[in-house]
């Protein structure tokens, strides 16, 4: 497939693979921000053909993951009143609440329905003027412009049975409370390309100087993935700490500014619960004062309802990088894909599922 | 069923079967873990028998010297039309289907309508017509039936079931329990068009696609290998779950590990990219005219040919092999030469966020 196969070809990898072996002299610790990319280093076996000296550590820029139970449970308590229409990505459905996921509500007469488009949602909102439509907004930055889109269609067409329960997530501030834990080992990151191609990177220029880490902005194909590591290890290995743009047939130094001034005319930033990782502030994405009759939360009264997380699941050390999906003592025996302890273990992104799915059981066994 | 329950606590990389949970679930009837388990746990320990545990999409019985295939399988799709075919040929096309995956030649089947009030008299009359060519092309008659109508609310349209049996004109023992180490995989041709094009008119993801269904009778395919005397081993059709449910399924009854390489597996360009875009894996997407048929080394390349001439095998592919006999495991090489595990799912694949 055109512009697929090209970024999946052996040879280049190989070439790449090649020349990064070559230039690594020291061990280094790089982490790749999203679960995407996540995926694919698993899901080509790249882990294995990168020298032994580098460590990838998976980083927190899985949506579903990082999306804190209390929200789940907000969104399970909202599917299953009866009025309610309740409209998410697909895979947010079998992430574990407290007691239930998505698909149990289902299950229980709720009326769950998989979008592919937070628009769709505002289509079945018009189809189905007598009942509740709640589109349930996940996600970082790239996900963020569709969902202002929904929000924004919503009040023009003056809809007033949809609302959306936001769990917005912005990537900077987490790599930034990472960068600042005592614990980090994180020496250089591969940026997440989506999210830059909505954002741009001259947000990470700071981050870059003030913790003197190399960022470069990586695609998500083979062979986007092992250039990004090379041209970080590259930095590393010179002593340099810039960001640079490896992703370039996708994004731009400012982003698409259009898509950020609809961000901004919807959202606000504010502080954010992060599964796993605590509340950061400033991390996260909130309805502006002007759309806030869209906000599910407040139209279902559950804006002072909060959940602890539960303490078995190690995935805030997953998610901050500290450990690896096979060192838990649950991994495939207490928490498979089936019966997940953690959101980590549920998306098809997040890194214990990656893990589980394409290295096994037995990956836990020969560390 | 002791014996192995022992073997399978004590092994790490083969947990022991999952608990149903209390209520049934959609992911219980999707093809994967999930719905293992519910027959493992739920069905199988009230009607577990000799012919049963064989474990294959038909079963096979000998009945006053004359070997039958006995299947049964009810058909739920929705919408019931789509691009390339409607319920009512993946009602026949699945059922012969499962037939021909003992090798049987089928004859006869049932249908059984439930038919929920208010359904259209005019989508019925096309769902009824397209059984009835269907069965034409597949030389089966249907010589039974029954009909139930439920309350408006209570059903989705058009429910389907239908059995069927064929008779055995050979002395293979084809299933998982006869593939050996050293077998080699072929498939009737591109994966996963069925799934997509289901999928690209289901409420809510509605997308423009030209992909029309795969399904398809394969009992001409199965017919010519037979008759040419292929030593077939197993055949399974590549329904729910596709392609990688099916090896691990076979990997499992079979104990061996089987290995396939991803530049081979034919997949249609614009199946890969509907799969790209809502992050499906296409090993893993439903088919409704396609198998893998695991046949002795020795007889692969006339295999091959013998299923490129029929109509239904037009890009057949030799896809990988068995190559050991321990198990159970699925590997695949991909594109960039590195193998990894493919695993089973444990329910439907999801449209991912991003």
């Amino acid at each position: 497939m055109k512009y697929l196969d090209e970024y999946r070809d052996e040879k280049g990898v190989r070439q790449l693979v090649q020349e990064l072996h070559r230039i690594t002299t020291k061990p280094w610790t790089i982490m790749e921000i999203c679960g995407g990319q996540t995926h694919s280093i698993v899901k080509y076996g790249l882990d294995e053909l990168i020298p032994k000296n580098l460590t990838l550590v998976h980083g927190p820029g899985c949506p579903v993951c990082v999306t804190p139970l209390e929200l789940i449970d907000k969104a399970v308590q909202i599917a299953s009143r009866p009025e309610v229409i309740f409209c998410s990505f697909g895979d947010m459905l079998r992430v574990p609440g407290s007691k239930y996921d998505l698909f149990a509500v289902k299950a229980r007469g709720g009326d769950v329905r998989i979008v592919y488009s937070p628009m769709d949602a505002v289509k079945v909102a018009e189809q189905n003027p007598m009942k509740q439509v709640v589109f349930f907004a996940v996600g970082f930055e790239t996900t963020a412009p569709a969902n202002a889109m929904a929000a924004y269609q919503a009040r023009e067409r003056g809809l007033d049975n949809f609302s959306i329960l936001v769990s917005h997530v912005l990537v900077p501030p987490a790599m930034e409370a990472l960068l600042s834990s005592p614990d980090n080992k994180v020496q250089g990151f591969l940026a997440a390309g989506h999210v830059c191609t909505v954002m741009g990177f001259t947000e990470y220029v700071p981050i870059a100087r003030k913790y003197k880490v190399p960022i470069v902005v990586t695609g998500f194909e083979p062979l986007d993935i092992i250039q990004g590591i090379l041209m970080c290890v590259k930095q590393l290995e010179e002593g340099r700490f810039e960001v640079e743009n490896q992703y370039a047939r996708s994004v731009r130094e400012k982003g698409n500014v259009p898509a950020q001034e609809l961000i901004r005319q919807v959202f606000q930033v504010v502080p954010r619960r992060w599964r796993g990782l605590g509340e950061i502030p400033q991390s996260g994405l909130g309805l502006r004062a002007e759309f806030k009759e869209l906000d599910a939360e407040r139209r279902f009264g559950l804006a002072d309802f909060s959940v602890e997380e539960p303490a078995e699941c190690m995935a805030g050390a997953v998610l901050r990088g500290v450990k690896k999906p096979r060192e838990c003592a649950a991994f495939g025996t207490r928490c498979t894909p089936e019966r997940p302890l953690g959101a980590p273990m549920v998306s098809s992104e997040g890194a214990c599922a990656a893990y589980f799915r394409y290295k096994g059981v037995e990956a836990k066994k020969h560390g | 069923m002791d014996k192995t329950k022992n073997k399978i606590d004590l092994t790490l990389s083969c947990p022991r079967p999952l608990e149903p949970g209390d209520r049934v679930l959609l992911a219980h009837g999707g093809g994967g873990k999930l719905m293992n388990s519910l027959i493992e746990t739920v069905f199988r320990p009230a009607f577990s028998n000799p012919i049963l545990n064989q474990n294959h999409d038909s079963s096979v019985m000998t009945v006053n010297g004359v070997r039958l295939a006995f299947t049964t399988d009810s058909y739920v799709v929705h919408p019931p039309f789509f691009p390339g075919g409607d319920i009512g040929d993946l009602a026949v096309n699945g059922t012969v289907n499962d037939l021909s995956m003992s090798g049987s030649r089928p004859l006869y089947l049932s249908a059984g309508f439930i038919l929920e009030e208010g359904f259209p008299m005019e989508s019925l009359k096309r769902v009824v017509q397209s059984m009835s060519r269907a069965a034409a092309v597949a030389k089966v008659q249907f010589v039974t039936g029954d009909t139930k109508v439920v309350d408006k609310g209570k059903g989705d349209g058009i429910f389907i079931n239908t059995a069927g049996i064929g008779v055995i004109e050979h002395a293979l023992t084809i299933g998982p329990k006869s593939v050996q180490p050293g077998d080699v995989l072929l498939v009737n041709g591109d994966l996963g068009r069925h799934g997509i094009a289901v999928m690209a008119v289901r409420e809510g993801l509605e997308f423009q696609t030209t992909i029309e269904s795969d399904t398809a009778p394969l009992s001409t395919l199965v017919q010519d290998l037979l008759s040419n005397g292929i030593r077939a081993h197993c055949l399974r059709d590549l329904t729910r779950g596709g392609l990688a449910s099916a090896l691990n399924e076979i990997a499992e009854s079979a104990r061996v590990t089987i290995a396939i390489d991803e530049s081979q597996i034919p997949v249609r360009e614009d199946v890969r990219g509907a799969c790209e875009i809502l992050g499906f894996d296409p090993l893993y997407v439903a088919n409704e005219g396609r198998l893998v048929a695991f046949v002795d080394k020795d007889d692969a390349e006339r295999a091959l040919a013998l299923m490129n001439q029929n109509p239904h095998g037009a890009g057949s592919a030799v896809i990988g092999s068995v190559t050991k006999e321990t198990g159970p495991l699925v590997t695949m090489k991909n594109r960039i030469g590195v193998s990894r595990i493919v695993d089973m799912l444990s329910g439907e694949q999801l449209p991912r966020i991003c």
